[in-house]
Parts: C-alpha cells; structure tokens; sequence
C-alpha cells in the first residue's frame, strides 16, 4: 500500500488541455473520490495515475517513487472500469487469476487468494461460470476480485457503478465501502455521481474544466463550499442561488432580495459579512433544506416570507416545493403534513445561519 | 371455450391492425419469390454437374432428355479416384491451400492487432493502404509478376516458375490484405478496456495478443480462415500462368488442362472433377458455417 501524489499534472491532447496542472495528496489508506461533470478531466487524471496515458507535464508518484515513465504493469495498481471488461472467455476464477498467472505465482498461492477474494465479495458459487452467465452487479463484483487477489499498492476506480440500475447501484456502493474497509488498499474513485462521492469519499475531489475547485471532506463540501461551481454540483435538489446585495437599516446589516423583501443578518453573518461593499452584486445561497414551513417559534437568524407556490413534489418524507423569486427558482423543504399545495400560497422560513454568500461575478463563496 | 373467444376475436384485429400485418405478407411474399429465383439460378449448375457426372460419355453425347440420367453409372468417379494424375492435383491443391492458411494467419493476425491496436505513426494510413493492395486485381499483376520472378531465376538460379510452391508467394497477396482488414475489424470492435486491463494485468502486447484477443476474436479468425482456404482452392489465373508442368498443377488448372485434349472436352470427368474439387470447401462451410456468420456479423452483435 502507498501514498499517491500528483504534482502539477497536465493532460494536453493536440491543442486542448484536459487536465490543467493538478496537484493532490492522497495518503495511505484513504479513499478519494474524484467527482465533476463530464469533460471535467478526472477520468484522464485517473488514466494517467494508471498508467494509460501519458503526462505531458509534472509527476505522478506512487509510494514516493516517481512514474511518470514507468508501464502500467510496474506501477502495481489494479483497476476497475466502468463496463467491467472481464475476458469473455475466461471463467470468474481465470479472470481474477490472469494477472497472478502471468506473474508467475505458485497454483496454492493464487487458489488461496482467490478462495479469499470470492468469500469477501459473495462469489463463491461463481468462479466457475463464464462472464456472459453473470447479471451486471455480479460482474462488478468479479471485476472487483480480480483486483483485490493481486494486493496491488493502489486500486483505481472507473465509474465502476454507471452501468448498474438505481438500486443495484446503492447496493455495490456499499459493497465498496465494506471492502476498502477490510484490505484498507489507497483507493482512487471516478464518478460523475455526487451521491457516490459523497457517501464513499474520505475526501472528495471537486473537479471542472480540467481543475480542481474544491478537496474536503463530504462535510466540508456540504457546508463550506468555496465556489459557486461546488456548491452547486454537492447536494441534491441544489442550492438555490438568488440575487441580493447587502444593505444597513436602521443599523442592522440585511440582504436585500427584493424591493419588498429584506432579511436581517443574525450577528455572526454580520460580523463576517460587514466589509462587503454594498453596492457589490451577491448571490444568496440556500440549501433547500434551510427553506421551509414557517413554525410557530422561530430560532434567532430564521426569518420568514410569504410566497405563491409554483409545484410540488411530495416525496413521502418530505414535501419538495418550488417558487419563483425574481425570476429563480428556488427550491424548499418542507413537512409532508404542511399545506403545501400546487399553485397556493405558503408561508415559509429561510435559516440564515446556514446561508451562504456568493460573489456573483466570479463565484467565490464570501 | 377460450379457443373459441380468441378465433371469434382474431379476425376483427387484423381488420383492426390490418395494415402493418399486410405489409409484413407482403414482404414476405417478395423474399420468398427472390429467394426462390435466386435458389434455382445458384443451384442449376451443381445440379447439372451432378447428373452430368452420372453419365457416360456415350449418354452425354447422345441426343436424350439431358436433366435426366437413364443408364447411371460411377465410371468418371472410378476414372478420376483412381488416376494418379488427379490425386496429384488434388494433393498439390490441399498443399497448396493449408500453407497459404497457414501464413495468411501468421501474417494477418498480428497485422491486424498492430494496426487496430497499437497507436504508431501512419497506422490508420497503413490500416487503409493494406485494403487498397486487396483492390488490385490479379490480372494487372501476373505479367509483372512472372517477369519479377524470371528476373529473380536468372540473377539468383532459384527457380520459382513452374514450381507449386511459388503459388505460396502468390496466394498470400491476394489473402493477406483482406484477412489483415476482416480481423481489423474484428479487433476494433473488442472494448478497449479490455487490452488496457490486460495491460494493467501486467500482459505484454505478445500476450494480449494470444491470451486474450486471439481467443475472444475466434469466430473472426475463423471467418479469415475461410476466407483463405476459398481463394486458395479455387484460385486458376495465377496457378495457369505459373505452372505448367502436370506434377506441378493444382486441381483447377489440371482439371482443364488434362481433361480437355484439343477440342475434345471430357465433359463427364471435367464435371465430376469440378464436383469433387467443390466438396471440401464446401464440407469446411458446413462445419464452420455458425463461426463464419458470427465473424461476418461481428460488431452488430457485441452488446
């Protein structure tokens, strides 16, 4: 097992910069995930990481040692992708042997190891089955063997759930989870999936436009996004981004949404937010959570407003409500039993404790 | 009483749906009348050959009904099996065909893995150029070619001309290029993460090769296989130019050359000849033909 680090990485294909110098740790041990839209160029960082591109500038080092010039075969990483690539004609136990076979290993040795990998993953019953007899999770299951049996430094992770259906997906997630649990291998995971990144990550990458936005922890992504770009991509439904500016009444620090709707800041906002020049044109960003029904007692920092309904979308749980206010959208949370109904008015409360502020022009969060 | 709501039922939806049901008849109805058309007019000759092979000369010649055999007989089957001559050509054809598979594969495998697989400077030129050489045809070549191998004779003493064995330089030019393209695309069409997980594997091109696309492309490689053998068996333009002594001949040349004295034609012998010559290709077929329909519909079918 080993430590990856990338210093300064750049992908360049022709004219086009996939991957604009990047630079990560990620420490022995630790799961990380690498998440961003598609073109985002975290599927070339992790093909480079592998091995199967080349870098046009900086180093990648496994363990301490450099590779940029090292094949794919003496990096001693394994890797899972997105539409299995199992060796058709192999049975289940050929397939994870293959690499230990071409090594040279003794036959007890890669038996043992085997046995061991299919226990941990459920496949016993499997191994003597050809890929074409497997559903799609059993697949990904086998193409997970395959890489733990050679115990390789790293394990590089391809989209490896894209092709599974929803709950299938939920399913091999924790599998996963359970699996770095127990060989504890340095991971690197690729997904487009905020959810995956989320709930897998010990720390999640925030990639876009062949850069990284963001590194933190799940937590951290959530609630201390520093741009507007993560703040967006973490969460679901999204943050809500409404335009304001900052203004003082009577003394008090508000954020001004409307010509008739304006909220005082709770002190600790005002405080950070005091030297913010009022004329600056800001995003107010809300999670939906933090809009909902207004209640009888409100908490100091929670002010409310009434608003027209546009739909909703009762989720069982909770109720999913959209409004329009000055011309965004805005999502909100609320109880099921609140009087939520399409097209009918509703009186709800934003927390301003959790709100954050955004510089509209270059999407800094303030 | 089931059956009889469902009788009662059925006339009124193809009323209903009656349009794209109709269509369908009648697409049907016309394959059928082409296949028809199409079966007659392949299967008349073998046909004819066949019962002209039956025949003896004195029957051929004579003026009956010639779709009908009236005095059956084996004799041109007894004539041909027995001479020498025939064996002999039959033999130098099977030689013949078996090395130029044999190096078509050895060729063309590897060709194919390279320029499908292995990104280099001027592949995809190369990969297109190779189909090119396929398009050239054997009539433009054989007189340049004689005379290469006379100039070759002359400056070097190695005597290629009238030797079975030149068919084994020969053949190749015209089997390589189209094996090389077939197993191209074969090869394109296996997912790429496929060879990139042998590689992380920790395979060699050599073994991703043999290990891993070999085996998966085997219906393609059959299909080139095929391929080869056909052309190698039935090839006569280059076999007529370069060989010409009897001991040398392959069967499709020797069949003309021998049983056509003058302008005497022995027709019974030349089909029963012509018969015999067809039958291994076409046993290969029988047993490889689901190999070779999955080779060609490769692609289409890969999920």
């Amino acid at each position: 097992m080993a430590d990856v680090t990338l210093r300064k990485v750049v992908k360049r294909y022709d004219e086009v910069e996939a991957v604009r110098g990047i630079d990560l740790d990620i420490a022995d041990h630790e799961f990380v995930v690498l998440v961003g839209p598609s073109g985002c160029g975290k599927s070339t960082t992790l093909r480079m990481i592998a091995g199967l591109e080349d870098i046009s500038d900086g180093d990648i080092m496994i363990g301490g040692d450099v590779v940029n010039d090292v094949p794919p075969k003496d990096r001693d990483i394994a890797m899972v992708f997105q539409n299995y690539a199992l060796y058709p004609h192999m049975t289940v136990a050929e397939n994870m042997s293959f690499g230990l076979r071409l090594k040279r290993y003794p036959k007890a040795e890669i038996k043992s190891r085997i046995d061991e990998a299919a226990r941990m993953l459920d496949i016993v019953e499997l191994v003597d089955r050809k890929p074409k007899q497997l559903s799609g999770g059993q697949r990904q299951r086998v193409a997970m063997g395959r890489a733990i049996v050679r115990n390789p430094k790293v394990f590089l992770f391809d989209e490896p759930l894209s092709n599974l259906d929803a709950k299938l997906r939920v399913q091999m997630r924790i599998e996963i989870k359970k699996v770095h649990q127990k060989v504890r291998t340095t991971t690197v995971y690729v997904t487009h999936d905020q959810v995956e990144a989320m709930t897998l990550a010990d720390r999640v990458v925030v990639m876009n436009h062949g850069r990284i936005e963001q590194i933190g922890t799940p937590n951290e992504l959530y609630h201390k996004p520093a741009t507007k770009f993560v703040a967006s991509f973490i969460g679901s439904p999204a943050m809500n981004f409404m335009p304001c500016r900052l203004e003082d009444v009577a003394g008090k620090l508000h954020v001004r949404l409307t010509d008739r709707l304006a909220f005082p800041l709770p002190l600790a906002r005002a405080v950070r937010y005091q030297n913010i020049p009022r004329t600056e044109k800001l995003l107010l960003g809300l999670r939906p959570e933090h809009v909902t029904e207004a209640k009888p007692h409100l908490q100091p920092g929670v002010e409310t407003f009434e608003t027209v309904l546009d739909v909703t979308e009762p989720m069982g749980m909770e109720t999913l409500i959209y409004f329009t206010m000055e011309g965004s959208q805005v999502c909100g949370r609320v109880n099921p039993n609140a009087d939520a109904h399409d097209g009918a008015p509703l009186r709800l409360a934003v927390d301003l404790n959790n709100m954050h502020l955004l510089n509209e022009v270059t999407g800094v969060v303030l | 009483m089931a059956t009889v709501t469902i009788d009662k039922a059925a006339p009124t939806r193809k009323v209903k749906y009656g349009s794209m049901s109709r269509d369908r008849t009648w697409a049907l109805r016309w394959s059928y009348f082409f296949l028809v058309i199409f079966a007659i007019f392949s299967l008349t000759p073998p046909i004819y050959m066949l019962i002209t092979s039956l025949k003896s000369s004195a029957e051929i010649s004579a003026a009956t009904n010639p779709w009908w055999v009236f005095h059956p007989t084996l004799e041109n089957y007894l004539g041909l099996l027995t001479s020498n001559q025939f064996l002999r050509f039959f033999w130098n054809s099977a030689i013949v065909s078996i090395f130029v598979v044999t190096i078509t594969m050895l060729i063309s495998v590897p060709a194919a893995f390279a320029l499908a697989r292995m990104r280099f400077w001027g592949s995809a030129v190369l990969a297109t150029g190779v189909f090119l050489t396929y398009l050239i045809p054997e009539t433009l070549l054989f007189i340049p070619l004689f005379k290469m191998f006379a100039v070759i004779g002359d400056w070097t003493g190695i005597q290629l001309i009238n030797r079975w064995y030149v068919l084994l330089i020969l053949y190749p030019t015209l089997t390589v290029p189209f094996c090389t393209w077939i197993m191209i695309g074969y090869f394109a069409s296996i997912p790429k993460e496929l060879d990139e997980a042998a590689i992380i594997d920790g395979a060699s091109w050599i073994q991703t090769l043999t290990r891993i696309f070999i085996p998966v492309a085997f219906p393609g490689i059959i299909a080139a296989t095929i391929f080869a053998f056909t052309v190698s068996w039935a090839q006569f333009l280059y076999p007529l130019v370069f060989t010409t002594s009897t001991d040398q001949l392959v069967m499709p040349v020797g069949i003309i050359t021998t049983l056509i004295k003058g302008d005497v034609f022995n027709w019974g012998q030349i089909m029963t000849g012509a018969l015999l010559g067809a039958a291994p290709p076409l046993i290969i077929y029988a047993f490889l033909m689901d190999y070779y329909i999955a080779g060609l519909t490769a692609g289409a079918t890969k999920g």
